[in-house]
């Protein structure tokens, strides 16, 4: 603690309020409207419960115009393919009782609303599931069929079609209540730096979203617009799998996907987007 | 001949010299923030410290710009650019930052490279596995610290 560290630190603030105004850094000032009639609202005033955060933004609005653009319409937009495969498996008979999804939700439309509320507090299970756990649910336990791989790309085009008729809803997730201490969980986890790194989820997409690192624009690390199709990986990503992929960057020890910790860090990732529009499936980089 | 065994034997000495002169991770003196010891008891080599400012555990510049490296792709904004810095900050100081920044500066986002305990959830690298039972090794090493050091200190402006 002397002299310089201040001056230094100073600097560090100059530097960062410096690029935060520049064009490149901030989060661009575009609009997000689908298929020229889904408004999708893209910012939004935080929740009440994030201290250290005005205004939330979606991952979209920190990509490159032409990454955005391939989301604007469904057209365009790759991971369309997937859903429409999970619209077929929808009505795709499977599994000892005879039954497809359809068979008892009829149709997928029924769902609109329900991708926005999750990961939920179930009273039948007593525990807080996320959209994954729900689906296998009624896969073993409604159908007789296997359950499908937590991250695998059956599961992840039925988590987008759900999504995809929920696009436009503000994204509302339950923090009280019995998902409480879930939530809690979820929020003692986003703060901890892990690995050799020592970084946590806040260290990049709270204390550094709009800037570089590396070649990476950091943005809010908002889960509002999962799945999300990687131009990377070319792929529809789950939200496990995303958050795996940022915690083994700072050289640790990743949880499972469809853990414990990680349903409480979805969850708690989620309610930092409490207000913005599901928006899955997106793209991104 | 002669003299290449000569050459071959003093090499030895010296490797072995540095070798017995290196501060381990946990014996390192911090005052102030800063060292003042090299850490490998050899100086560094700029030229190998500029690779590493881009490359394997170092990458400062996944977080750092430095106008001198601006043939590379791809400087960070997360900490303040680098130059300069040999202007700001003594040999000692920078040695001190590069081992452990979080003692110069508290809670810094950047990382500790010369540290080899109190992780929570230490990985095996990049793998996203646990790290095994075996010895921890640090960012990066005595001598790469020296290394990467003796970089910085060619950061002048002034
Ligand atoms: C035999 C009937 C049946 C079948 C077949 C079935 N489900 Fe369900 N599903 C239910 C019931 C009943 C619930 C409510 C469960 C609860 O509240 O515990 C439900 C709940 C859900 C929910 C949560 C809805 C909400 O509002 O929270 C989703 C999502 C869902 N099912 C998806 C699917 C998918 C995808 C399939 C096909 C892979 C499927 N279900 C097959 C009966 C079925
Ligand atoms: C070293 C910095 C770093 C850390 C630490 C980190 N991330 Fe990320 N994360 C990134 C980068 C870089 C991206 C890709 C660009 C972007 O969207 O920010 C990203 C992307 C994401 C996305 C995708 C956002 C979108 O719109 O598609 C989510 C979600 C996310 N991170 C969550 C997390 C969570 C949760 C944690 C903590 C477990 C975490 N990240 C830790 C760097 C980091
Ligand atoms: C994850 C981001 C990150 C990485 C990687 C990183 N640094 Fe830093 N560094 C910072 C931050 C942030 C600061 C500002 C100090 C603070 O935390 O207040 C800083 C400060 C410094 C300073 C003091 C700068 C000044 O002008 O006063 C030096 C020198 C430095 N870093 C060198 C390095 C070197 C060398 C490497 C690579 C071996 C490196 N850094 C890697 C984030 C990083």
């Amino acid at each position: 603690m002397k002299r310089p560290q201040i001056l230094t630190r100073a600097m560090a603030v100059t530097v960062a309020t410096l690029c935060a105004a520049s064009a490149s850094a901030d989060p661009d000032e575009d609009s997000l409207t689908i298929n020229g009639e889904i408004e999708i609202m893209t910012e939004a005033a935080a929740p009440a419960h994030l201290d250290d955060v005005d205004t939330i933004y979606s991952g979209w609005r920190f990509r490159s115009d032409e990454t955005q653009s391939m989301q604007m319409d469904d057209f365009d937009n790759p991971a369309m393919i997937f859903v429409e495969a999970a619209a077929e498996a929808w009505d795709q008979v499977e599994g000892t009782e005879g039954k497809s999804c359809g068979t008892c939700h009829d149709d997928v439309d029924n769902m609109r609303g329900v991708r926005a509320v999750y990961p939920k507090w179930s009273e039948t299970a007593g525990e807080v599931r996320t959209l994954e756990h729900q689906i296998n649910d009624c896969r073993e336990n409604q159908m007789g069929a296997d359950s499908w791989n937590y991250t695998g790309g059956d599961m992840a085009a039925m988590v987008g079609l759900i999504s995809s008729v929920s696009r436009g809803l503000p994204v509302n997730v339950a923090i009280d209540g019995p998902a409480q201490s879930t939530w809690e969980m979820g929020k003692e986890l986003y703060y901890t730096r892990t690995g050799q790194l020592e970084l946590s989820c806040a260290n990049c997409h709270e204390d550094s979203y709009g800037l570089m690192i590396r070649a990476d624009h950091l943005s809010q690390g908002q889960i509002n617009g999962f799945p999300t199709y990687r131009l990377k990986n070319t792929k529809l990503n789950s939200v496990h799998g995303r958050f795996k992929g940022c915690v083994r960057d700072t050289r640790a020890e990743t949880y499972k996907p469809g853990s414990t910790e990680f349903i409480a860090l979805e969850l708690y990732v989620a309610s930092r987007g409490n207000g913005l529009s599901v928006e899955g499936p997106s793209v991104r980089n | 001949m002669k003299s290449a065994t000569g050459l071959a034997i003093a090499a030895m000495i010296a490797a072995t010299a540095a070798w017995s002169d290196v501060i381990k991770p946990d014996e390192v003196v911090f005052v102030d923030g800063a060292v003042e010891a090299s850490l490998s008891g050899v100086s560094g080599d700029p030229v190998v410290g500029a690779e590493l400012m881009n490359k394997g555990s170092g990458n400062c510049i996944a977080c750092h710009q430095v106008s001198a490296l601006s043939h590379l792709p791809f400087h960070g904004e997360i900490g303040p650019p680098l130059d300069g810095v040999a202007d700001r900050w003594s040999q000692a100081e920078l040695r001190g930052i590069v081992a452990n920044a979080k003692i110069m500066f508290e809670d810094s986002m950047m990382p500790s490279f010369y540290r080899v305990d109190g992780f929570i959830r230490l990985g095996d690298a990049y793998t996203g596995k646990a790290h095994s039972d075996g010895e921890v090794q640090p960012l990066l090493t005595a001598q790469q610290v020296e290394d990467v050091v003796a970089y910085l200190n060619t950061l002048k402006e002034e």
